[in-house]
């Protein structure tokens, strides 16, 4: 559990930072790498306790605040994220591999041993699980910053807001929102574009539609998403069929539980309320 | 006094309002919409160019002729350049124990609109009750506002999601403008009628090459614009918006709220493209030492979770409580609050919303359970 930020405040220590990698690309964690400018003023402020991305050397825990990058995909997996919860007072998952599950999620709808047997020579050696899952799945998290990858500048605001003890600024609204402040001209209603801006979370700062290509929903659901709406607009107006729609709920964020509902639904050929 | 201003002399008119120092902005061509930015040359403008536009769909077009202003509203207001979409509200320093708030000091621009439309003066004058007159101003609104100079445009067409007439908006400019201009094409002939409505205006008209206006072209240029009126009189989206406010307090619990809120993606992009919509929310945030932070306020819409959480959570936590608040604070308590309605009829919402959610149907749809609820309850 979270220890009460107000205690923390008063540890006469330099809170200790730790980066965990579980099934992932490494993108999230490379995100803190890229913070340049601001990774000296990161060093003053915490001790880089855990990180084995950017150095072998490792201060043992606990630690204050623990950044989770990736999902959950084997037995191993499984016992190390409960150790990393044990070991952090305040855990936050970032990325789509840590939120949920990531685009190896892909497997959650498919067959495991099949994958296996047809990508390795020796299947054998594979010691995975049938399903790659978030970290939410297994143990309580403080917080999740959403994105495939993350955006660097929302990581330093949630370890700034941490560091301050305060509410990170980490909006849950659409990415459309993020289009009309940047000026952007609709991709969906003046190009006809599919865009899953209006059921995504925002956070990239628009990118996509700010080059006219549709939102690809790297930020998973926003907060009080409507998929259903939004793809039956995609398959009645702008002329996407299904394994589109299914497709573009199914990139990165695709376990995510609004968009798994809806492309399962769409899979076994229903549409509409269920 | 109307006077005649060939349209080859358009440039003069651009060059006159530059030439006093404004930052002059006008509709242009940007990623296949007609939007505002910034206007250095008649070359700026949209030649030659409309639009159609349909609930959920935009899309530009060439026009047979080469008229400037033949298309309506885009999808983004003037409100951009007036209430911005983030500004600094203040910043602060820690030095040793103290605390120095730093004002944000902010160099307001001298700025021109070119092509103001009925609605949209409209939209301007209900923002400034409630950021330059109300209880809550904004300083940064206010000082935009001060200083700037409008060229309105009287329509003579319509798109299909515009209903102005139900709004009592237009298409005619009857609010004061600098100047006001209706563009008139026939046959050969290409000018605008140009009449000055300030001492600001007046000073830029002494600058350009006017002729006077025979009463003919003056009659014609009023009739073109009764006569777009007339058309949308018995178009599809006009209706009657006298009694709105008591038919929604009537129906804050009718049964297609629930309806609509299948459909809506609470996306805020009706919010975001209204030009009356003026919500705003602040964001602190400080960097990671702890010794600067900073207020910023940005755009809000009250389809977000945020702009209604209070202690325990959002008061309006579903997409029916979301779209119900937008629309009878649009429509109804508007009234209440500022004297009037908050739509001016320009069908941004309309346009703009991906999911094609038409305000005028929702208000018809609720309009006929109203007095079907009505007939029922007559019944004896």
């Amino acid at each position: 559990m979270a220890a009460d930020s107000q205690l923390i405040a008063r540890q006469p220590h330099k809170p200790k930072l730790a980066v965990w990698k579980f099934t992932s690309c490494d993108g999230c964690q490379l995100s803190l790498l890229d913070c340049e400018d601001e990774l000296l003023l990161l060093g003053q402020e915490v001790e880089i306790a855990y990180f084995m991305e950017a150095s072998s050397k490792v201060e043992e825990g606990p630690y204050d605040i623990s950044l989770v990058e990736g999902s959950i995909t084997t037995p191993a997996d499984l016992l190390r994220i409960q150790e990393v919860r044990r070991q952090s007072n305040f855990l936050v998952c970032i990325g789509a591999c840590a939120t949920a599950g990531g685009i190896q999620a892909l497997r959650n709808f498919a067959d495991v041993v099949e994958f296996t047997s047809a990508v390795y020579a020796e299947p054998t050696y594979i010691d995975t699980l049938k399903d790659s899952t978030p970290i939410s799945a297994h143990v309580p998290v403080d917080f999740e910053l959403q994105g495939c990858p993350i955006n660097k500048l929302q990581l330093l605001e949630v370890i700034s807001a941490f560091l301050n003890h305060r509410a990170p600024q980490i909006s849950a609204h659409s990415v459309c929102i993020e289009c009309k402040l940047k000026n952007n001209v609709c991709v969906w209603v003046a190009h006809g574009t599919p865009c899953m801006g209006p059921v995504t979370h925002a956070g990239c700062g628009a990118l996509c539609p700010s080059y006219n290509r549709g939102c690809y929903a790297c930020y998973g659901p926003k907060e009080n998403p409507n998929g259903e709406s939004l793809c039956h607009w995609w398959e009645e107006k702008l002329g996407a069929d299904r394994s589109t729609v299914i497709e573009n709920l199914r990139n990165f964020n695709g376990l995510a539980p609004h968009f798994k509902v809806i492309s399962e639904k769409r899979e076994r050929g229903q549409k509409g309320k269920s | 006094m109307d006077y005649r201003l060939q349209a080859s002399d358009l440039e003069c008119l651009i060059q006159a309002i530059r030439n006093k120092g404004y930052l002059l902005y006008g509709p242009t061509l940007i990623d296949g919409a007609i939007t505002y930015g910034e206007i250095h040359s008649v070359s700026n403008l949209p030649q030659g160019w409309t639009d159609d536009q349909q609930a959920g769909q935009y899309r530009v077009m060439r026009r047979g002729d080469k008229a400037y202003f033949g298309y309506a509203v885009g999808p983004h207001s003037w409100k951009k350049y007036l209430q911005l979409p983030r500004r600094p509200v203040w910043k602060v320093a820690k030095q040793n124990q103290a605390i120095e708030i730093i004002e944000v000091q902010e160099t307001v621009p001298k700025q021109a609109f070119l092509g103001v439309r009925s609605c949209e003066l409209h939209a301007i004058a209900i923002q400034d009750r409630i950021l330059s007159q109300g209880d809550y101003r904004n300083e940064s609104y206010r000082q935009r506002r001060a200083q700037l100079f409008t060229v309105a445009l009287n329509c003579t067409s319509a798109a299909d999601t515009c209903f102005c007439t139900s709004m009592n908006t237009g298409p005619e400019v009857t609010l004061p403008s600098d100047l006001t201009m209706t563009e008139m094409i026939e046959g050969r002939e290409h000018f605008f009628v140009i009449s000055g409505g300030s001492e600001a205006g007046t000073k830029i008209m002494e600058k350009l090459p006017l002729r006077p206006i025979s009463e003919g072209e003056r009659k014609l240029a009023k009739e073109r614009v009764e006569r777009l009126a007339e058309e949308m009189r018995r178009g599809p989206r006009h209706f009657d918006s006298s009694d709105l406010k008591e038919l929604l307090y009537r129906n804050l619990d009718s049964s297609n709220w629930e309806k609509v809120a299948d459909r809506c993606l609470s996306c805020a992009n009706c919010t975001m493209a209204c030009p009356t919509c003026f919500c705003s929310t602040v964001e602190d945030t400080t960097d990671l030492s702890g010794e600067h932070a900073e207020r910023w306020e940005r755009w809000d819409s009250c389809f977000t979770a945020d702009l209604s959480h209070i202690s325990g959570g959002s008061v309006r936590a579903d997409t029916r409580s979301r779209y119900r608040q937008w629309m009878t604070h649009k429509l109804a308590s508007w009234h209440d609050q500022f004297d009037s309605s908050g739509c001016v009829g320009c069908g941004r919402c309309i346009t703009w919303c991906p999911v094609g959610i038409d305000l005028t149907e929702e208000v018809r749809t609720i309009r006929a359970l109203d007095q079907k609820q009505v007939r029922n309850q007559e019944k004896p």
